[in-house]
């Protein structure tokens, strides 16, 4: 009776979605406010419904309703609660729901914290996330029901959990992932709708802007989380594979990059506004094209769910179509008007182009390595994989690239900066990155030329930001108070770039001086890395809730002193006989020592990896900096007082100096 | 010229040499680290190059795998069921990897014959089977049925 409940309110929840994508436009078109005034409550009653959806399959999972084909596929009697509960969106079709899910609460939040834009704006911008809606929705009913029964055989028990995503990290990964892929829709119909009422100023990227940073900042997060679940849980200790449905999520995350930036330029100069307009549409494009890498079965990989190749082609008829409306529109409405703002050659304005130009260079180097083998197999002419090699060669540059702009940008001025100035002010940072550079180059005893280089880049993010900080800070009253005076959207910038430079540390770091050793021991062996002696002591076994595991028990000592133990396992789950490795890992800020237990090789000795992984934590802590970085810019005061000032007078253009501290009246945004 | 066409003339130059730049790059890092996928039959036929890395898959023999008893080495045969290559591999083998399974490895081939792998990539669970040793046993299977309708004495003989 439930999933039928379920069924039943996501075909009015695409009946709402309908209404929600007309509706309003009509009204918004026609100047007739009552349509407009739908939107809202359309928005709401559609988030309400795909809720009540979610929740009677989730009641499903709980109740162990095996009658249910997505639970008899995806969970067991015998899982634990909270992995019933991930298992929500462990497969295709639930994981399709918790994005739809996303979708709505992104609409409804729209709808909420929009209460000072005009309302034809308001109308337009729900009217796009509404066709959003209307796709997914089709989507899922059409081709991928999570409500489907398996009446009159129902099986007495589920096939279990895939054992890879019985695990914490999935239970979070997705849904911040979503949070961010589907984020980038409230940009892109922002976009759109200022390109169908043909209002592209400065107001629209200011509207636009916060809800495009939090967007990043969760895909940030999703990322890095992604990340560390592939490091300690498929068990071999890397943390970046290059991997299609990787690159899938990192080609949205380059372009949202791009375009928090060139927002930023269109928000305060009111230039390059065609530009970010494109960058919008792009960026929700690749976070659809990300869907249909996935679950369109043409990659095999952990991620990719089980082919159908109806589900490909409408993923593919979705993504054509909205990149081929969108383009056409933006080819009508693409603002004609010249903009008559002056910037030099030298300025913050060139510095943040250069950095979309290598943003989108970076991103175009992982498009061509991902979908290049895809289309010579389409096209029949062989199979061939693009690995690590090539984007060691092609993305590792641009990225540095990146870097070393980033530092000189931060310094630069709007309109006009003086190089001489500039060039003055950038030889200490240069200085200290050399020092840091080699720094780490002797600690770690050994040259090698992108540890060298790639830790200069992160000292010299890190030395102009800091630097930068403690110039705009100076004030008579004390550094306190010209702390003070900063706003939280600077110190949001300071956060992201310095997050960037920790991970760049982190990934320069691990990727020259991480030592891996695969080792055969018996217990009672020792094998070493470097100062670290790895003890194979016994082996073990135990039982879990729905595996067997053998553990191994491995003293870790240093010069004799005890440092760790840790208790590698190899787990047997029961139900779909599959094997998992799990690894042991004694974490520390500066390196982590990881143990994973490969197969047994003969009666009593087994394969053992032993690793040693130097600062390979700062690679998700940076990314933690750039997601809170993100959050911090949104929680600029700025914004709210503004948007009360855009409401009064929208199409005026944004003064330059960010409004100044002072009795701002606090309003909830 | 005018300042502001400057300006633009600069960008665009700009774009151009950044564009070109990493056209260049790409071509050249793809043509060096791509690695195209043989199957056991190209590879006994001689098809497949010693000189660069490339990938190689099929079905692990049963009663192959060897094992050296004094390090991680371990040597087996893979199979499309028409011809089979052999293997070497030092290190820790997957999770999935068993006799009788498919696995696609990566690594270059001696002039010997003798596949000597750097990765091993096995099935991700019971029902996958990696697309190219899948389709390479399609491929054998239809040349086997090709050669048995031309030379009905040979099949039947074999039986």
């Amino acid at each position: 009776m439930f999933p039928e409940l379920g069924q039943f309110s996501l075909i009015l929840a695409l009946l709402l979605a309908g209404l929600l994508a007309t509706v309003p436009l009509v009204g918004s078109l026609t100047g007739r406010d009552s349509l407009q005034a739908f939107a809202r409550p359309l928005a709401a009653g559609q988030f309400v419904f795909v809720a009540v959806a979610f929740g009677i399959l989730t009641h499903a999972f709980m109740v162990d309703d095996f009658s249910v084909a997505y639970v008899a596929n995806n969970s067991n009697s015998m899982l634990p609660w909270y992995y019933k509960f991930s298992a929500v969106w462990g497969g295709h079709e639930g994981s399709l729901l918790l994005w739809m899910l996303i979708l709505a609460g992104w609409t409804i939040a729209v709808a909420v914290f929009s209460r000072r834009l005009p309302a034809t704006m308001v109308s337009q911008v729900l009217a796009v996330m509404g066709m959003v809606s209307v796709g997914f929705l089709l989507f899922l009913l059409v081709t991928s029901s999570p409500f489907e029964r398996l009446i009159p055989n129902v099986p007495t028990d589920g096939a279990d959990l895939n054992p890879l995503l019985q695990d914490f990290g999935l239970i979070v990964h997705p849904p911040m992932l979503y949070m961010g892929y589907v984020g980038f829709s409230v940009a892109f119909a922002f976009a759109i709708a200022a390109l169908i009422n043909g209002r592209l100023d400065a107001a629209w990227a200011r509207w636009s802007r916060p809800w495009t940073t939090i967007a990043w900042a969760f895909l940030t997060l999703g990322i890095a989380l992604g990340s560390w679940w592939a490091y300690y849980e498929l068990g071999w200790g890397g943390w970046w594979f290059w991997d299609p449905v990787e690159n899938a999520s990192l080609l949205p995350w380059l372009a949202g990059t791009a375009l928090v930036h060139s927002l930023a330029v269109t928000e305060k100069r009111g230039v390059f506004k065609s530009w970010t307009v494109l960058l919008a549409i792009l960026t929700f494009s690749l976070s659809l094209l990300g869907a249909f890498l996935v679950r369109s079965g043409v990659l095999t990989s952990v991620h990719a769910f089980a082919s159908d190749p109806e589900r490909g082609r409408f993923l593919l008829g979705l993504l054509a179509f909205t990149i081929v409306a969108s383009l056409a529109l933006y080819a009508f409405r693409a603002p004609v008007v010249h903009s008559r703002v002056r910037y030099g050659s030298f300025s913050r304005e060139v510095f943040l182009l250069l950095n979309n130009v290598l943003l989108m260079a970076a991103m175009l180097l992982v498009l061509v390595g991902t979908l290049y083998p895809l289309i010579l197999d389409y096209l029949d002419m062989g199979r061939l994989s693009i690995g690590e090699p090539f984007y060691n060669l092609t993305f590792s540059p641009v990225a540095i690239a990146i870097g070393l702009l980033m530092g000189v940008g931060v310094f630069s001025r709007w309109k006009k900066t003086d190089p001489g100035w500039l060039g003055r002010h950038l030889l200490w940072p240069a200085a200290w990155s050399l020092v840091l550079a080699t720094s780490v180059v002797l600690w770690f005893g050994g040259f090698e030329p992108w540890a060298f280089i790639g830790s200069f880049t992160a000292g010299w993010v890190a030395v102009t930001t800091l630097q930068d900080l403690w110039q705009k800070s100076a004030s008579r009253k004390g550094r306190w108070h010209g702390m003070r005076k900063q706003s939280r959207s600077y110190f949001g910038m300071v956060l992201g770039h310095l997050g960037v430079a920790i991970a760049m540390i982190g990934v320069s770091v691990v990727a020259n001086y991480g030592v891996e050793r695969d080792v055969r021991m018996s217990p009672g062996d020792t094998a070493s890395i470097g100062e670290f002696q790895f003890e194979f002591v016994a082996m073990g076994s135990r039982q879990g809730a729905n595996f067997t595991a053998q553990t191994a028990q491995i003293d870790i000592t240093r010069d004799g002193n005890r440092v760790s133990t840790v208790y590698p396992e190899k787990r047997r789950y029961n139900v779909q006989r599959s094997v998992m490795t799990e690894a042991g890992i004694d974490a520390g800020l500066f390196r982590d020592l990881f143990v994973a237990v490969g197969e047994k090789v003969d009666d009593k000795a087994w394969a053992i990896r032993l690793q040693y992984k130097p600062f390979i934590r700062w690679i998700w802590l940076g990314s933690l900096f750039m997601a809170i970085g993100g959050v911090l810019a949104v929680a600029d005061r700025r914004y709210r007082i503004k948007d009360r000032k855009a409401a009064a007078n929208v199409s005026s253009p944004v003064p330059d100096k960010p409004v100044s501290a002072g009795p701002a009246p606090e309003v909830s945004a | 010229m005018h300042p502001i066409r400057r300006k633009r003339l600069i960008i665009v130059l700009f774009l151009l040499c950044g564009l070109g730049l990493a056209i260049a790059l790409t071509t050249y890092a793809l043509r060096q680290n791509i690695s195209l996928f043989y199957d056991p039959s190209q590879i006994t036929g001689g098809e497949a190059p010693s000189d660069r890395r490339i990938r190689a898959g099929g079905m692990v023999e049963e009663g192959s795998v060897v094992r050296d008893p004094q390090s991680l080495k371990v040597s087996f045969r893979v199979t499309d069921y028409e011809s089979s290559v052999t293997m070497e591999y030092v290190g820790i083998l997957p999770d999935l990897f068993a006799e009788g399974q498919g696995v696609v490895a990566t690594g270059t081939l001696t002039p010997g014959g003798v596949f000597v792998a750097d990765q091993v990539l096995a099935k991700h669970d019971e029902q996958y089977m990696p697309p190219e040793v899948s389709e390479s046993l399609e491929r054998a299977a239809m040349r086997q049925k090709s050669q048995e309708a031309a030379s009905p004495d040979a099949s039947s003989s074999s039986y």
